[in-house]
């Protein structure tokens, strides 16, 4: 069964059609990637995913219950997390306090209990804490622990957006561009971290620029073009796509690519 | 000595040393009553740097809801005869209300636009107090009956002063709680990012309306306890200018810095009679410090001055 599915999802920005009336389910426990040329409409597609921007027209279901028009902290409670591209990490705060703030909807409490700081407070805060710098070790950044998160190089904070994400234990994470402006070093380091997320059985959307990345990882790929599905498999039905070809991977790539392996 | 550099103990023991070791110098009555203003300002930009310094969100209209809670105790008591401990529990339920009904629609504005809807606010709130002169004296005031507590009656600079600075010690308590709680994470990461608040989350507008409605209620408590002390108001307390005055205490204390805005609340309300001796150019020493302060401590006084001192800190181990 789908966890996630888009029906006609459309949006338009001033007589522009950023999205034009996309379908697409995506399974659980698979990495779904979005792929296309810049201006494809990917970021905008996201933003429909996770409440940022409400549909033009169209409908999006996560699991059983229809999200179309909700706001964001709404997809979230229903399971789904998200980073950004051009990076939205909270620099008034350290580093574990950023991961600490993906675990709100765990930690709820009430206004009470926070202001006079119950014991039961205080001892779910430090469990939230111990969390919390789990998950910092698990995406590589248990050198981070202490630091504030304005000291930090942007690869860590790329990773620890990922880390936040994971905190409010989604149902579906989404990437976008995790390793756009890193370095071949730092971006093999974000392809061992999904592949990883990936072995854990999370469902993970990404949007990536990096081939190498996209076909490696992903078990469903969908490409836009002009914001309408040009194409839709697997990496090897994908890359052999004569349309996907022309439009996007141009046809040196496609050609080198075609019947061959990616590790 | 890890618990002294933390805010919720090391400053709490500081704040606690400092307000018990005060009456030492305070050798008269007119400097209790300085304390007990900074006391009562401390208060109010506690609650205000909840809203402005953590949360992100500014208010140019906070004299109203100190206003409320001054007014609402004095009308009440004066007016109605009610009992004064009801009337300043009323006074501050009504200003926790008014704020979540303003707050609601007014909170989905950003930047300036918040600004200039706050103001709005306040200044609707000068004019209903200037005009409704039956009820709140218009422009010469009224007078406030005195605070009773239990059938005994609040008097004397000391007993004002103990009241005073246990309810500041409260205030802070509080808002340390907070700040460092599952709900004061989220008031922080509106401040430093809303859509990242949001996806992870986070009801912005419900979180922004809570702080709202505490920082309206911290202003009323105070307002009313003001009203009470100075046994008399008058409508400068609601005035834009006063409503600005706050916000300057919170900024040049120091954003986001609990103890900035008490030092804040100190600092501005003591320097005013301190500048007393440059006669007629005390407006201009005032703002020529503030001008100062602000362009070489950008993030206002106690957070500097702390970075400062874990800089030298630094300095000192690394040999």
């Amino acid at each position: 069964m789908s966890l996630l599915r888009a029906e006609g999802l459309s949006k338009e920005f001033g007589g522009l059609l950023a999205v034009d009336k996309l379908s697409f389910e995506i399974a659980a426990g698979t990495v779904h990637s979005i792929i296309g040329p810049n201006g494809a409409g990917k970021t905008t597609l996201l933003n429909l995913l996770t409440g940022i921007y409400a549909p033009s027209g169209g409908r999006v279901w996560f699991e059983d219950s229809e999200l179309t028009g909700r706001a964001p902290w709404e997809f979230a409670a229903a399971g789904v997390a998200r980073t950004f591209q051009n990076l939205q990490v909270f620099f008034n705060m350290s580093a574990l306090e950023n991961v600490m703030v993906g675990r709100y909807r765990q930690e709820r409490c009430s206004l009470a209990s926070a202001l006079l700081r119950t014991p039961a407070l205080a001892r779910a805060e430090r469990a939230c804490r111990e969390e919390a710098a789990e998950l910092m070790r698990f995406v590589g950044l248990a050198g981070w622990l202490d630091a504030r998160a304005d000291a930090m190089p942007y690869g860590a904070l790329k990773r620890l957006e990922i880390a936040r994400a994971l905190a409010t234990q989604p149902r579906m994470l989404l990437l976008d561009e995790p390793a756009a402006g890193l370095n071949t070093a730092e971006t093999s380091e974000i392809d061992a971290l999904i592949v990883k997320l990936a072995e854990r059985g999370h469902t993970v959307v990404l949007v990536e620029h990096n081939m190498r990345l996209v076909m490696g990882v992903s078990d469903h790929i969908l490409v836009l073009d002009y914001g309408r599905k040009l194409a839709e498999g697997s990496a090897s039905e994908v890359r052999r796509d004569p349309r996907v070809i022309e439009a996007y991977l141009g046809s040196d790539i496609g050609a080198r690519g075609a019947g061959a392996t990616v590790h | 000595m890890s618990w002294l550099a933390s805010p919720r103990t090391g400053g709490m023991a500081a704040l606690i040393a400092v307000v018990a070791a005060l009456p030492l110098v305070l050798t008269n009555n007119y400097f209790y009553e300085v304390a007990i203003l900074v006391a009562l300002n401390a208060i109010v930009c506690v609650g205000l740097n909840l809203l402005i310094g953590y949360a992100g969100q500014i208010s140019l209209g906070h004299a109203g809801f100190f206003g409320l809670g001054a007014y609402g105790s004095a009308i009440l008591t004066a007016r109605f005869g009610w009992p004064s401990l009801a009337a300043l529990a009323t006074a501050i339920a009504a200003a926790g209300f008014l704020a979540y009904l303003i707050g609601r629609p007014i909170l989905r504005l950003r930047g300036h636009y918040l600004a200039m809807a706050t103001l709005g606010m306040g200044v609707i709130a000068a004019i209903v107090v200037a005009t409704e002169d039956r009820l709140t004296g218009g422009p010469d005031g009224m007078p406030v009956p005195p605070l009773s507590l239990f059938g005994a009656q609040l008097s004397g600079e000391a007993t004002w002063y103990w009241v005073v600075v246990a309810l500041l010690v409260l205030a802070v308590w509080l808002s340390l709680n907070l700040i460092e709680s599952p709900a004061g994470r989220a008031l922080r990461a509106l401040s430093g990012s809303e859509v990242a608040a949001e996806v992870v989350g986070i009801d912005s507008a419900r979180q922004k309306v809570r702080v709202f409605v505490i920082s309206a209620v911290y202003a009323a408590a105070a307002g009313s306890l003001t009203a009470h002390y100075s046994g008399f108001i008058t409508p400068s307390k609601v005035s834009f200018f006063h409503s600005i005055e706050l916000v300057t205490m919170v900024v040049f204390g120091g954003m986001a810095s609990t103890f900035g805005a008490v030092v804040g609340a100190a600092v501005l309300t003591t320097l005013p009679q301190l500048l007393t001796a440059f006669k007629e150019y005390e407006m201009m020493a005032l703002g020529a410090i503030m001008m100062g302060t602000m362009i070489f401590m950008p993030r206002g006084l106690v957070p500097t001055l702390a970075a400062l001192a874990a800089a030298l800190r630094a300095r000192k181990e690394a040999p």
